[in-house]
């Protein structure tokens, strides 16, 4: 037998500041900023893994910090700046960062690199490392399923000695 | 996903009056665990109220002498506060030995305290689970209970408490501010969390229409003589099979005040003052931690799996004593 469904609730209009770009969507309530990413807006340098905050692939900045946006709604990011791996590039020029992960062989497949830059962004700014193993733990929430860890904790060393965060 | 409506509150009080106003209605802050478990099905609320635009984001020193962490202080923001870092860092730690970076930076410490049970059967909605559906069964019980509470547990539930920050909370005699449509009201931490007995459905005693709006650290803070040890199956981004908060108070090598609360074993952070008392006045030796030990591990309770945790708890309770008495806080 066919089941009806209910209605369901109305599109909310939304805007949202990416990449320096104000960008207006009519969004479903229940749209995570990473489906708001690469479904609405075409930015599909976001990567979706597990899409439950647990591999790290979505990560991208707000307002200068790492966070998942498979774990947030995009409505409640509304006038954030964020920031996603399309954005970091100025001038031609790649980010460091990015740069680093080329230079020191930091990935083979490339699916999770997206989110361990901007998650390394992140970490930079946080302040925090100081050891490798400081590296080791804040860099947990990015899981590279290649194995590339021994150089993806070289870039991140790099780029605390620059201290290259932007 | 179910499809729901949203909103935003401004204010403490319309976000009382819109989560009133709507029918199963949650707030959201950081999300990382509501939306988590909206995705798999295991809460379905028909409308969310989103609180992050509130002004409840500042930490701040309190007239006793203590500090007010703001509901919606972010877990990273609090756990590299400088008065945090330097007054309580045992806060600081155990909020740091939780989660990953992205996710501090998302999830709030007033969402910390209402984080859900990581028990596999809550999430695995193929199976019973008194907790995510009353009166269905515990399929834990007779399942596998590896992970799972030795401490207060019930017949209907034997499920943990996953913060690390909460373990800490307890252990500083922490106190929670809520508003609801009656008013304001302060929990003290003990308090909050609830044991499963026959409502396993029902965490906390904080009431549907009520918001959290900060958390008071009492002036106490035991900033030299601490330990949060976390035991785990991963050294980061893994939850407490055991985790120990240990502060003392010492007069030389002589206990003037001991706290101890335990995470990963019960429905909430495992407190007992009375067992506590009996390291008052007593030397700091291992042989008197291990009596306060077995007095905490008394009445422990194994459901086969998770029977080697009640040894291992006692083993973490001396040894996170060990460390705070010997200031290796971070060890």
């Amino acid at each position: 037998m066919e089941k009806e469904n209910p209605p369901l609730p109305p599109l909310q209009p939304v805007t949202l500041r990416i990449n320096g770009k104000e960008q207006r969507l009519e969004l479903a309530p229940w749209t995570s900023l990473l489906d708001a990413l690469r479904e609405h807006l075409h930015l599909t340098g976001t990567k979706k893994g597990c899409d439950h905050g647990q591999c790290g692939a979505c990560t991208v900045l707000v307002d200068g910090k790492r966070i998942n946006s498979c774990l947030t709604l995009a409505m409640m990011q509304e006038d954030k700046e964020i920031t996603t791996v399309e954005g970091l590039a100025k001038d031609g020029e790649l980010h460091p960062v990015q740069q680093a992960f080329i230079d020191n062989d930091a990935f083979q497949c490339g699916y999770c690199t997206p989110g361990q830059i901007c998650s390394v962004i992140g970490l930079v700014n946080e302040g925090k490392a100081k050891t490798m193993d400081d590296i080791r733990d804040l860099m947990s929430g990015n899981v590279c399923r290649c194995g590339a860890y021994v150089n993806i904790v070289k870039v991140v060393q790099e780029a605390l000695e620059r201290s290259d965060a932007r | 996903m179910r499809p729901f409506t949203y909103t935003r509150a401004t204010d403490v009080n319309s976000a009382v009056q819109e989560i009133t106003r709507h029918e199963k209605a949650k707030f959201v802050a950081g999300g990382t665990n509501l939306l988590d478990l909206m995705k798999i099905d295991v809460m379905a609320p028909q409308h969310l109220v989103d609180i992050t635009r509130i002004a409840l984001n500042t930490i701040e020193a309190t007239a006793d002498g203590g500090l007010r962490l703001g509901a919606l202080v972010t877990n990273n923001d609090t756990a590299y506060h400088e008065q945090v870092e330097k007054r309580y860092p045992l806060i600081s730690h155990a909020i740091l030995a939780g989660a990953t970076g992205q996710l501090r930076n998302m999830a709030t410490d007033g969402g910390n305290l209402l984080q859900r049970t990581r028990c596999y059967y809550f999430y695995d909605t193929q199976t019973p689970c008194n907790k995510r559906e009353p009166g269905s069964g515990c399929s834990a019980i007779k399942g596998y209970n590896r992970d799972l509470a030795i401490l207060g547990t019930s017949e209907h539930c034997i499920a943990t408490h996953p913060s690390d920050m909460c373990v800490a909370l307890a252990a500083l005699e922490a106190s929670i501010n809520v508003t609801g449509p009656k008013g304001e009201r302060t929990i003290p931490i003990a308090d909050f969390h609830r044991l499963p007995g026959d409502t396993p459905h029902i965490d906390t005693n904080l009431q549907e229409d009520e918001i959290i709006t900060s958390i008071d650290l009492p002036a106490k803070g035991f900033a030299e003589h601490y330990t949060y040890l976390k035991l785990r199956d991963r050294a980061s981004y893994a939850f407490a099979i055991v985790s120990v908060a240990a502060a003392l108070d010492l007069d030389g090598d002589t206990i003037k005040e001991a706290r101890i609360a335990l995470g990963g074993v019960a429905h909430k952070p495992w407190r007992k003052p009375e067992a506590e008392a009996m390291l008052q006045g007593q030397q700091a030796t291992r042989e008197n931690f291990r009596k306060v030990a077995e007095a905490y591990l008394e009445g422990a309770k194994g459901y086969g799996d998770n029977d080697y945790k009640i040894e291992l708890a006692k083993r973490a309770i001396v040894r996170a004593l060990e460390q705070a008495f010997n200031k290796e806080g971070a060890a």
